[in-house]
């Protein structure tokens, strides 16, 4: 694992200052509002995730910061160079996307070489770097495989090795884990950290899987184009009152109100489930439950995710576009 | 030197992708081979060429306007490769890496031409077949010819391409500029037999200098007529602008994504 030869990439960029910082970024598409006035930094060194449903922004941000998108209004700079200085922004960040980048036809060795060439790196320095991009993430013994042969897994991994190539001290990676297996994604999660650990690489990533968002030091939750809330996930989570409980029911209107009168708290009526934010929930869910036993089909109790954050901040559903998880 | 790198990387990499991907050579090769037997052979016994000496068999006449179907073709699947490429695949990356569009356009555009002229020479390999006398000077100079069609055809299709969000609208695009540019060239039917308005499209047609020189380097050694197309000079150099500023007006469009 270890390499003589590494250099800490997040050392190459000494000023101080943020990783990325952007500043009221504004998007449109025709006259629909993508973004709306968007600002927070991104720290040096931190694993930043952008959560959000689809159409909630994130993959429209992530093509600004990526220069594949001008925004219509606002700044961003990565590392102090303004995303105006494309080319100067280029050097500073490895991009992993959505959809493949890498040409299933060529082996993975081949991928990386094109690539390194891309970054104008060639002879015997990009093939210690490919040699050594393999071994790190485990490729060498597929090297001489055509990309379109490997497991979704090992294709997102031969991903991460080209973008890691030229050794940038940020990386950013668009929705990493979709397609991938959940032991995959783990894996991948666990790398991404050990590189962060490591070698102080920034992360950042977009996601609508909130098991990932947990995973980030920090996390901005975007809701049709706003910025809703930035903060750590413990931090986001203690915006929401004690625990969470769902009550499912046959009528949930009637039941609601019931709630209302009985223990004079409000139940919000969310997709045909009733959802109360209470300290002391599991005493509730007793008298819920010892109040009105025929109304109650089911009971759920627990501890606030991000996504009863994401509920608490905007009143909707994660998935509240008619999307599955 | 090192700026050249990126250039050389998208170059090969068109040209494993093409070795490694049998069905391509299928489209571009054999398409216009089995169109040239067929339409060729077909239309053999009924037309004699306007313009062209007696006994000038239709099948020779349409050989060297196959050998441009040949780049017309590579270019097209160029263009649709980039499409699909540059919206969700190789070309994402391609376009977040400190390369300049110029340099990315360079190798798309040496790739295909690279393509396109390997096949063209293949064909040119049947000449003898229609009884067109092959010499090593006008092996070259057809050659140097069909660089120059070929980078002009890539190009136009590279400014399609970097200008389109989908390939859904391509095919009215292919069948509305791209083949009625290979149609109006001379490649089909001279221009002498056809009605004056036609023949006006045909000489606004930058593809049919290329055409006119072709036939000249194909004929050098003297045997066969080329009926009255432009002459060599000006067909060269006309040939030589359109694919300069085919080019050009490629990497703008690049440049604006």
């Amino acid at each position: 694992m270890s390499s003589t030869a590494q250099t800490n990439p997040a050392a190459a960029s000494t000023a101080a200052g943020p990783a990325i910082r952007v500043e009221k970024l504004r998007h449109l598409y025709g006259s629909r509002l993508a973004l709306d006035e968007v600002s927070f930094d991104v720290q040096r060194g931190e694993i930043f995730g952008l959560l959000g449903p689809n159409g909630g922004g994130k993959t429209t941000l992530f093509k600004i910061l990526s220069t594949l998108l001008r925004p219509t209004s606002g700044t961003a700079s990565i590392f102090s160079t303004p995303l105006s200085d494309a080319a100067g922004c280029r050097k500073h960040f490895g991009v992993v996307f959505q959809q493949p980048s890498v040409d299933g036809k060529l082996t993975v060795r081949e991928n990386l070489l094109c690539h390194g060439n891309l970054y104008c790196l060639g002879g015997s320095e990009l093939d210690a770097r490919v040699a050594n991009a393999l071994q790190r993430l485990s490729l060498s013994d597929r090297a001489g495989d055509r990309v379109e042969t490997l497991s979704g897994g090992l294709q997102r991994r031969t991903e991460l090795a080209k973008s890691l190539l030229h050794r940038p001290p940020l990386l950013l990676l668009d929705e990493p884990s979709t397609g991938l297996d959940p032991g995959a994604r783990r894996d991948f999660l666990q790398y991404l950290r050990q590189l962060r650990d490591q070698e102080g690489v920034t992360i950042v990533l977009t996601t609508h899987y909130m098991e990932e968002a947990e995973r980030c030091d920090r996390v901005a939750i975007l809701h049709q184009g706003r910025l809703v809330s930035v903060g750590s996930p413990a931090s986001l989570k203690g915006h929401v009152g004690g625990d969470i409980v769902v009550v499912q029911s046959g009528d949930p209107q009637s039941l609601q109100t019931k709630i209302r009168q009985r223990f004079n708290c409000e139940a919000q009526l969310i997709d045909g489930s009733l959802r109360i934010e209470r300290d002391r929930g599991h005493e509730l869910v007793r008298d819920i439950v010892e109040s009105f036993p025929t109304d109650v089909t089911l009971v759920t109790y627990g501890k606030p995710t991000l996504e009863d954050v994401f509920i608490h901040l905007t009143g909707h559903r994660f998935w509240a576009e008619g999307e599955a998880a | 030197m090192q700026a050249l790198l990126p250039v050389f990387a998208l170059w090969r990499r068109e040209m494993v992708r093409f070795v490694r991907q049998r069905s391509r050579i299928s489209g571009a090769f054999a398409q216009p081979l089995v169109f040239w037997l067929l339409l060729g052979g077909g239309l053999n016994a009924s037309f004699q060429p306007a313009g062209t000496a007696a006994g000038t068999s239709y099948v020779a006449y349409f050989y060297p306007g196959t050998i441009a179907l040949v780049l017309l073709f590579t270019a097209i699947f160029s263009t649709i490769s980039t499409v699909e490429d540059r919206k969700a695949g190789f070309l994402q990356g391609v376009l977040v890496a400190p390369v300049p569009r110029s340099s990315i356009v360079l190798g798309q555009a040496m790739g295909g031409t690279s393509l396109a002229v390997i096949q063209g020479m293949m064909f040119l390999a049947l000449a003898p077949l229609v009884g067109i006398p092959l010499s090593l000077a006008s092996i070259v100079s057809s050659f140097l010819v069909m660089c120059l069609m070929a980078l002009a055809l890539t190009s136009l299709g590279l400014i399609i391409a970097w200008r389109m969000d989908s390939t859904q609208g391509f095919h009215a695009i292919m069948n509305l500029i791209l083949l009625p540019i290979w149609f109006l060239s001379g490649a089909f039917f001279p221009a002498s037999g056809a009605p004056a308005p036609l023949r006006l499209l045909m000489n606004l047609d930058p593809l049919t200098y290329g055409m006119a020189a072709l036939r000249r380097c194909l004929y050098l050694s003297g045997s066969g007529n080329v009926g009255p197309v432009p002459g060599m000079a000006s067909s060269l150099l006309i040939t030589l602008i359109f694919a300069a500023a085919s080019f050009a007006f490629a990497v703008r469009s690049a440049s604006r994504v």
